[in-house]
């Protein structure tokens, strides 16, 4: 080894972007973080942002950078989506389109990676941290300290994915990177690697997260909840979290394993040395399905809260539900089979995933048929909530409808790697997991920020999302029957061009719903004082979250609840316009945790170990590794983590908060 | 009508952090289990190299095993020291699982280095791929073990013993049973079952 290669590693001049649509792509990146840099130097906020957000251990702080970071790596994903609907509309026949094949290869691979780990994955996470604690009557999680470092375990992965754009390639073997096309001998440049480090560090922030909503359930919820009183956001959480740490871990292995092969020559799915390609295909699906349910079940949950607050009905089949979000969340680890029904594992393997497969529908049309019978009899009120849980009713179930189409092996053999199913996991997640996102951003937008958004622009929103999703999708399902498979980059049947135009048609017409959603976010925060939210419960809720002033205080709870039945805040409610004596608030010390700048530093060390990793910098990955030990080890031996508020401060605050709503 | 809450919600914020580990430690079983799933699929594809019966001496792994285990019950004697509060004693048990537990991965670098000398390296087959991979994993964990073992002696040296310190050894302790658990099934599945197949 030179001097120069163990100083520079595999980086070179010639790892700069190529053609000129990735130029694009990285001065889009660099030009976005140079007017970040900008923006926040010019108006000063570099110490509001570290002492607020970066160093912060609020969970309601830590769930903002979580969404405002997965809505940037949203629209990295979604223009990876506009290419791809571009070079599909013109690449037939002699029409080369405007991609290169391997480039190509690398914006589809992107696109699924960011979507599902950083898009939706980052969302939730970031949902759940600001409404999980309120809604259990919390004022934080179970581990505040462990919720910073899995941000920036996040916000490292989502990093990196990006410096990729820059330097070096992204992966070009799809978002699961089966090998062998995955191994050194096929992929040999920094693609995969990027990719796999990526995930390895976002993973890993994702595992954590689990672990710690899962011991915020057990261990933090206010005097008198039982499980079987949680709302039923906070139980889709359970199940998803559960189903978070019996499943990250096999992504964690499964990643380090390929990462072996790769790095030191191992033969773990080599097409040599013995090594077994479809034990990678097993091991990442024993991820990647329960992972479907992971995103799948939280939006659930999110719509087990819309749908009765805004039918002011209590919802039906509360613990159907349960029993629904407990099935699902079994059912889901044994079905991984069904996404390779053609390795050959045989008719009676295949049958028996078959057949689970579609008895998961059972338990989620449980799930459909309470919502809707929480909706009869109601007094509905149309917000864009609303629109959004209606779309994902006729959505989602003609995309389970599909789905147990797939389920069946004899037909998945011929379904299998076509546009179908890329339209029918589409219609899952978007319909699924992104409807109820929006929704869910919606609903709690007031118990975030203080101010409602404005309904006009939602509701346009929706429709646009909803006409461009069927005209995106639709037509990539009838493609599928005509045998387009997945992943082209080009193709000669000129009688498909129509219907790939049409689906990139949807495309902007979904494109134009981001737009009106981000037109409406601006707006609202323009006229935020006459959308003000005085009341804390600005929908007449059910659940705690709403018994506390929006936003809701750093310390959530002045005093704190107590729980005597299901939809607490609702049953409070009720007992006072019964006239039923209010108990004086017992206010109580309270301990916080102080802020902490150690995520911040094991996220940088994170990052920069990674980059070391990509680019075989080993004496960056080394330093990396041993500054996250110090820190580690620093804060480990640390007693002092908390400050106290004492009760009559908490009394003056709550007195202050009550007098300002009653003055608006 | 009790409830689970007032029990289980109610807890210390100890309480809460050794309950949390034990949730760690499962998701790291799991971890394992994926491990110990690839070293099953894999153990076969040798390649037309050298497989368990050739590699493996059944004696050599025993004593590690011996070290483990001792290592872990002294650790074990040590956490009763520390629940009675008796500074001293668990340093010095502690100081004996460090010893014990630095003579087991003694032995398994040794072993790894004399595999690694006579060409079972761990490129050359599936099989031997999946055997570091595995055994390495947790040699990995002891090393980090032993790495938190020696920073937290040097810590509790100056201080005074109070419930910082107990909850501090508690979850190492935990984290040194677990690795026990770990080689026993290593022991099994990697040298018993590989020698007796």
């Amino acid at each position: 080894m030179t001097l120069s290669s163990f100083i520079f590693g595999r980086l070179a001049w010639d790892q700069l972007p190529h053609s000129a649509i990735a130029w694009g792509g990285s001065l889009t990146v660099i030009g976005g973080v140079l007017a970040v840099v900008i923006a926040i130097t010019v108006t000063k906020r570099w110490g509001w942002l570290w002492r607020e957000y970066a160093t912060s251990l609020d969970p309601k702080r830590i769930g903002i950078m979580y969404i405002a970071v997965a809505a940037i790596m949203g629209l990295r994903g979604l223009s990876d989506a506009v290419l791809m609907r571009t070079q599909q509309a013109l690449a037939v026949g002699s029409n080369p389109g405007i991609l290169a094949p391997d480039h190509f290869q690398q914006i589809f691979s992107a696109h699924g990676t960011i979507m599902i780990f950083f898009l939706a994955m980052g969302l939730l996470i970031g949902l759940i941290n600001i409404v999980l604690p309120l809604q259990l009557g919390s004022r934080d999680v179970a581990f505040p300290f462990l919720n910073s470092v899995s941000f920036w375990l996040f916000f490292a992965g989502a990093a990196l994915a990006n410096v990729s754009l820059v330097l070096g390639d992204f992966s070009a073997a799809g978002w699961l990177s089966y090998p062998p096309l995955s191994e050194l001998a096929y992929s040999p440049g920094t693609g995969v690697d990027y990719w796999d480090w990526s995930l390895q560090i976002a993973g890993i922030g994702s595992l954590l997260t689990g672990l710690n909503f899962l011991m915020t359930i057990f261990t933090m919820r206010a005097k008198g909840m039982r499980f079987m009183r949680m709302p039923i956001f906070a139980w889709s959480v359970l199940g998803s979290m559960a189903l978070v740490i019996f499943a990250f871990p096999i992504l964690t292995a499964t990643l380090a394993l390929l990462e072996l092969d790769r790095m030191l020559g191992m033969h773990f799915f080599t097409a040599g040395g013995g090594g077994n390609m479809m034990m990678y295909v097993n091991l990442i699906w024993a991820w990647g399905h329960p992972e479907v349910y992971i995103l799948a079940l939280p939006a659930f949950g999110i719509f087990s809260e819309v749908v009765p607050a805004f039918s002011g009905r209590r919802l039906t089949g509360y613990v159907s539900m349960v029993y629904a979000v407990v099935a699902i969340a079994f059912l889901s680890f044994i079905v991984w089979l069904h996404h390779f029904f053609t390795m050959g594992a045989g008719a009676d393997v295949n049958a028996f995933f078959g057949i689970m497969t579609m008895i998961i529908a059972v338990p989620t049309g449980v799930k459909m048929f309470n919502w809707i019978f929480t909706m009869y009899r109601g007094k509905i009120r149309f917000t864009s909530p609303m629109l959004w849980f209606m779309g994902f009713v006729v959505l989602f179930t003609m995309g389970g409808v599909t789905g147990v189409m797939l389920a069946e092996p004899p037909a998945d053999f011929q379904f299998h790697n076509s546009l179908f199913l890329v339209a029918h996991f589409h219609t899952m997640i978007i319909s699924g997991v992104v409807f109820g996102i929006f929704a869910g951003f919606t609903y709690w937008f007031p118990k975030i920020f203080g101010f409602r958004l404005i309904e006009s622009w939602q509701v346009r929103a929706f429709w646009s999302w909803l006409i461009g999703f069927i005209l995106a999708f639709g037509p990539l399902y009838i493609l599928g029957f005509m045998g387009a498979t997945r992943r082209l980059d080009h193709y000669t049947d000129p009688s498909w061009q129509p219907l790939f135009i049409t689906a990139g048609i949807g495309a902007s017409i979904i494109i134009l719903g981001v737009i009106f959603q981000a037109i409406g976010l601006i707006a609202s925060i323009r006229r935020r004082h006459e959308l003000a939210d005085t009341s804390g419960d600005p929908w007449d809720g059910r659940t705690l979250e709403w018994s506390i002033p929006s936003p809701a205080p750093f310390y959530a709870f002045a005093a704190e609840p107590v729980v005597a039945a299901r939809d607490a805040w609702w049953d409070e409610k009720q007992r006072r316009a019964a006239g039923e004596a209010q108990q004086p608030r017992a206010y109580a010390d309270i301990l916080l945790p102080k802020r902490s700048a150690i995520g911040v530093v094991l996220g940088a060390c994170a990052f920069f170990g990674g980059f070391g990793a990509v680019w075989h910098l080993w004496w960056l990955f080394a330093l990396a590794l041993l500054a996250a030990a110090v820190a580690l080890t620093r804060r480990l031996l640390d007693d002092d983590t908390e400050y106290l508020i004492p009760a009559h401060e908490l009394a003056r605050l709550d007195a202050a908060q009550r007098s300002h709503a009653d003055a608006a | 009508m009790t409830t689970d809450t007032e029990t289980i919600e109610q807890l210390s914020a100890d309480a809460r952090v050794v309950f949390g580990f034990w949730a760690y430690l499962l998701t790291d079983l799991v971890l394992f289990a994926s491990l110990f799933a690839t070293y099953a699929v894999l153990e076969g594809g040798t390649f037309g190299g050298p497989g368990p019966h050739q590699l493996f001496d059944v004696r050599y792994a025993f004593i590690e095993t011996m070290l483990l285990l001792t290592s872990s019950f002294v650790a074990g004697l040590g956490m009763i020291a520390a629940h009675e509060g008796a500074k001293r004693r668990v340093l010095a048990w502690f100081a004996a699982a460090f010893i014990l537990g630095a003579g087991f991965l003694g032995m398994e670098t040794a072993e790894f280095a004399h595999l690694a000398a006579i060409g079972a390296t761990p490129s050359a087959s599936a099989f031997l791929s999946s055997y570091f991979t595995l055994l390495g994993t947790h040699g990995l964990h002891v090393a980090i073990g032993l790495v938190w073992m020696g920073v937290l002696l040097v810590w509790a040296l100056r201080r005074p013993w109070d419930h910082h310190a107990e909850r501090k050894f508690m979850l190492l302790s935990l984290f040194w049973h677990f690795l026990d658990i770990i080689w026993v099934l290593i022991f099994t599945v990697v040298y018993l079952f590989g020698l007796m197949s």
